[in-house]
């Protein structure tokens, strides 16, 4: 029995039939492998997913550091997602830095009983006396939903009474399946009301950066490369994030996404606005961010721009060779497991193998089936009872702002040299004999962790010390274990560091007690006396 | 740092701004952990449970298992019962604990979910219980949680049999492991056996020993918590925290019981050795009166670094008053008492506390937030502020040295093990004020005035 046997054979025969179509190994073979995703999780299964509030509000919105988000429930979901992700800020101009605060109405019994929308007016009103901000966003968490306030009138009467945008999220945790559902949530009203409504113009070799959250710096490092080789970033959805730097993203001459999962609806949909085209870059790995800075400039087939990337790739790589190659002899012959988000456990399989580490299990927390299979899918997926709750919306191309930079032939020419509006999955880039898991939950992450024995397990906070406790290191992907960045050049030469220290740290060294290996009693032998 | 929030206080009666407490499901779950073989459950969204867990987790730097209903849209409409009964055989398939003990979400409380009926009609393997507690999300706060879980256990496993098995029964506030290690060492030393529920030390500070356990040595067993019910007296740390559990113990098993402060400082710690004295017709052993005898010494020996020196202390109710006390017998001067949990007797208790110190110009606040104190900070700077991390935005912007104490600590190692409870604790807590006020001194005064003897 194969390694995704042996562990599922331990389940019931309805957890089985429901886990077995979430597990694969790698095989190839003429037919494409297909994995099922996105699909709600067993009740009583101690999954890592999180909910739609989570990814809503903790993960695209919060990052906006001119936006004063105010979570509309109890006050735990606020409190939860205050200042636990790392998506780091910096005022910008006006001076504000929302990313420090939590702002919630804290609703009680009360309010839950008799409505919390009285609550919620008063809590805009204090927002706007106390801040001042130039736009409030509202978040309504579970029972908000069930009580039925509605948080859309209310926010289109306060940005009546307050003279500037107040939007609404309906994200309440309980819709899809985890917190994929919540991204497209806000990617909806980040599209609807912010994105490219500004006056601005094209501006040459301008970018938005698309699903870039910058957790421990990371957006930063990847802007210092970025407006290195020459180009103009007008905005970064969202980390560091400014809704005023947002509205101009129709300025751009192309998105490049980071994390696709997250927002490639963004992606897709400023495509159809704008005419602006995506291409998937991904800067974790040195060898990555080189290659995903040629794919740029080779969109925009300047040849300036071309040398000036090559010139910037020579001298950033040089810059981190030599730590680079020390890593690598440290770490080379490594294996790994990842489990991590909806893009992230591809992305670092990739800096990985920049130090000679090989991954022998993956698997992602809310991702898709085009995450693992690749955008361009075989067969459509289906949508089921759960997707269809999160709302999809259709957009249709600005009668001022929608320009094309590529005629049809050049598109399709350019197509078949980077990745223009597509993205591989995790499966194509993965080894034969590698296993694949879908919403790795607890039993099959120890489980797994016992079989395969891989060197590292990189992964979240709730599964860390389940592995360490076990002797196999665990670092985490969500908060790179509070430091970072790890994107870029210098990013892949902390990453190595990190994972180094925590392979060799002394500590490993003494799990086991001496007496556990030494003879309680000592004798001798020949009887001395 | 935190420069948008202005000097003027202004009323507030919608928004909540930088919130000093958290929802009542975490409590339930850290309580349920202190239950040995036990797998908290959180009925609802699956993100309350994920929150949870990894809060526990990034204070406790150890795994805190539970599991979800995960509730989907169909689930929040319909009702969670069905959620519930496939949550039970697959938790004890697939993770065999010995205990369920599930706690409820704004989400299932909400919809109304009837979880004591949902237990009624779901099949448990023989020897295994399930139990529940009632954590409504937007009543009270993540202590008044950490209390309805240990009531769930009381009213759905203690018995009374009528034959007085000679233990006290212990409930600990919401305290850390080493905290609940501090208790029972104090209990042992005075020869007064105990039950303590719940008893998170061995499983939310356990050792690495190169084997994962999902359910390590320590958390207080079943028969223990069913034989609550003959214990001869019970003794609450923590009146926020632990009063529901102490009457429900009376009410049902009429176990009479004794309220006390949590044990921080002198004079609540000598209440907790008086009061096992009394059960226990014992002597105060002479190793407690030298821990005793030594905190007092060291205190006398620092004072002139303590005294007067003005502190700001926020977080859990029963937490900030014990400190408020320990500092009252330093001799500082406690300026904000602030806890986000709601409930007067916090303003009672903390009142009466520094009537017996003469001090009158304390601000103490429950149902408050650390917006607010950064507020009062800035109009009336203190020397000190003691708490937990949520506070150190504010103590970087106002440049005020910072101890942590309490819950959560999601920034410092070891805070878990080492107990600020006892005579022992308190000497722990003393020796971070003093080095945080001391090595503030040294920082800022003069080449010329830098002590070498201090």
């Amino acid at each position: 029995m194969d390694a995704k046997g042996r562990v599922l054979d331990k389940y019931n025969a309805r957890v089985y039939k429901n886990r077995k179509e979430h597990v694969l190994v790698k095989a190839t073979g003429d037919q494409p492998q297909v994995i099922a995703a996105n699909t709600r999780v067993i009740p009583g299964i101690m999954t890592h997913r999180g909910c739609c509030y989570a990814g809503c509000k903790g993960v695209v919105l919060a990052p906006i550091k001119d936006v004063a988000v105010i979570t509309h429930g109890p006050i735990g979901c606020g409190f939860y997602s205050w200042g636990t992700r790392r998506n780091k800020a910096r005022p910008g101009e006006d001076g504000k830095n929302f990313v420090e605060y939590c702002l919630s109405t804290d609703m009680q019994e009360a309010d839950i009983v008799f409505g919390g929308e009285k609550k919620l007016r008063q809590a805009i009103k204090e927002t706007v006396e106390i801040f001042d901000p130039g736009m409030i966003m509202v978040c309504s968490t579970c029972p908000v939903g069930l009580i039925g306030d509605d948080i859309h009138a209310i926010a289109a009467e306060a940005e009546e009474l307050y003279n500037r945008p107040v939007m609404a999220f309906s994200c309440e945790g309980y819709k899809g399946v985890s917190q994929s559902g919540g991204h497209h949530i806000a990617n909806n009203g980040l599209i609807k009301r912010v994105l490219g409504t500004g006056s601005g113009t094209r501006i040459k070799h301008a970018i938005n950066i698309l699903g870039e959250y910058n957790i421990g710096g990371d957006g930063w490092e990847i802007g210092r490369i970025l407006k290195k080789c020459g180009y103009h970033v007008v905005s970064v959805m969202t980390g560091d994030g400014s809704y005023k730097e947002m509205q101009e993203a129709h300025t751009a001459e192309l998105n490049i996404v980071q994390c696709h999962r997250s927002i490639n609806y963004i992606a897709e949909m400023l495509k159809t606005k704008f005419g602006t085209d995506w291409i998937k870059v991904n800067f974790v790995g040195a060898e990555s961010t080189a290659q995903s800075l040629r794919d740029m400039a080779l969109y925009f087939g300047d040849q300036e721009l071309i040398d000036r990337t090559e010139e910037v790739i020579a001298e950033e790589m040089e810059e981190v060779a030599a730590d680079m190659e020390y890593y690598r002899t440290r770490l080379k012959g490594k294996t790994a497991a990842l489990y991590v988000g909806g893009s992230r456990a591809h992305h670092y399989q990739l800096l990985l193998q920049d130090f000679g580490i090989d991954t022998i299990l993956a698997g992602y927390e809310f991702a898709h089936r085009d995450d693992y299979e690749g955008r361009d899918l075989t067969e459509e997926i289906k949508e089921d009872a759960d997707s269809k709750n999160i709302e999809s919306i259709t957009v249709s191309p600005d009668p001022d702002k929608y320009h094309l930079r590529l005629t049809p032939e050049q598109f399709e020419e350019l197509k078949t040299k980077i990745p223009l509006d597509t993205y591989p999955g995790m499966i194509r880039d993965m080894k034969d004999g590698a296993v694949i898991v879908d919403d790795l939950n607890h039993f099959e992450t120890e489980e797994f962790l016992k079989l395969l024995k891989p060197d590292i397990f990189f992964s979240g906070i709730k599964d860390k010390y389940v592995a360490q406790k076990g002797g196999t290191l665990s670092r985490q992907l969500h908060s790179y274990d509070y430091s970072g960045p790890y994107a870029g050049f210098k990013g892949a030469v902390n990453f190595g560091r990190d994972v180094t220290m925590g392979i060799y740290t002394p500590a490993w060294g003494f799990v086991t007690p001496p007496w556990k290996h030494t003879p309680t009693l000592v004798g001798t032998y020949g009887g001395d006396f | 740092m935190q420069s948008m929030t202005p000097k003027e206080v202004s009323e507030r009666s919608g928004l909540r701004v930088n919130p000093c407490k958290t929802c009542q499901p975490v409590g339930a779950m850290y309580a349920a952990l202190g239950v040995h073989a036990c797998m908290p459950h959180s009925h609802g969204s699956q993100g309350c449970c994920s929150y949870h867990r990894t809060y526990l987790t990034r204070h406790f730097k150890e795994p805190a298992i539970a599991s979800s209903s995960s509730f989907t849209e169909g689930a929040s409409v319909f009702g969670g019962g069905s959620n519930l009964k496939a949550s039970v055989k697959n938790i004890f398939d697939i993770y065999n604990p010995d205990i369920i003990a599930v706690h409820t979400t704004c989400l299932s409380e909400t919809i109304g979910d009837d979880l004591k009926s949902f237990i009624q009609d779901t099949p448990i393997p023989d020897g295994k219980y399930v139990v529940h507690t009632n954590t409504p999300s937007y009543v009270g706060s993540h202590v008044t949680g950490y209390a309805n879980m240990i009531s769930g256990f009381i009213k759905y496993l203690s018995v009374k049999t009528g034959v007085s098995n000679g233990k006290v029964a212990l409930i600990p506030g919401f305290i850390n492991p080493g905290d609940m290690r501090e208790i029972k060492k104090i209990a042992k030393l005075m020869n007064v056996p105990f039950t303590m529920l719940p008893d998170t030390s061995g499983v939310m500070d356990a050792p690495m020993t190169g084997t994962y356990n999902m359910y390590p040595k320590g958390g207080t067993t079943i028969p223990d918590i069913i034989g609550l019910g003959d214990c001869k007296k019970s003794i609450g740390f923590g009146e926020f925290a632990t009063t529901l559990g102490l009457e429900d113990l009376r009410n049902k098993c009429k176990v009479p019981f004794v309220s006390l402060p949590l044990p921080i400082g002198i004079a609540n710690t000598d209440a907790y050795v008086m009061a096992l004295q009394e059960i226990g017709a014992s002597e105060v052993p002479y190793e407690l009166e030298e821990e005793r005898g030594q905190l007092v010494d060291v205190i006398l020996d620092a004072h002139p670094y303590f005294d007067n020196k003005t502190v700001a202390i926020y977080g859990d109710p029963d937490t900030v008053l014990g400190i408020a006390a320990l500092v009252l017998e330093m001799g500082m001067h406690p300026k904000y008492l602030v806890t986000g949990t709601p409930g007067d007797a916090f303003m009672t208790r903390g009142k009466e506390l520094m009537a017996q110190y003469g001090i009158e110009d304390a601000v103490i606040k429950s149902t408050a937030d650390l917006f607010e104190m950064h507020q009062w900070i800035k109009n009336d700077k203190v020397d000190l502020m003691i708490g937990g991390t949520h506070g150190k935005t504010v103590a970087r912007a106002e440049d005020i040295p910072l101890v942590r104490a309490g819950f959560p600590v999601l920034d410092r190692y070891v805070h878990s093990y080492i107990p600020i409870v006892g005579y022992r604790g308190a000497l722990a807590l003393v020796e971070k004020i003093a080095n945080a006020l001391m090595d503030r001194q040294d920082r800022d005064c003069a080449d010329e005035d830098l002590e070498m003897v201090m």
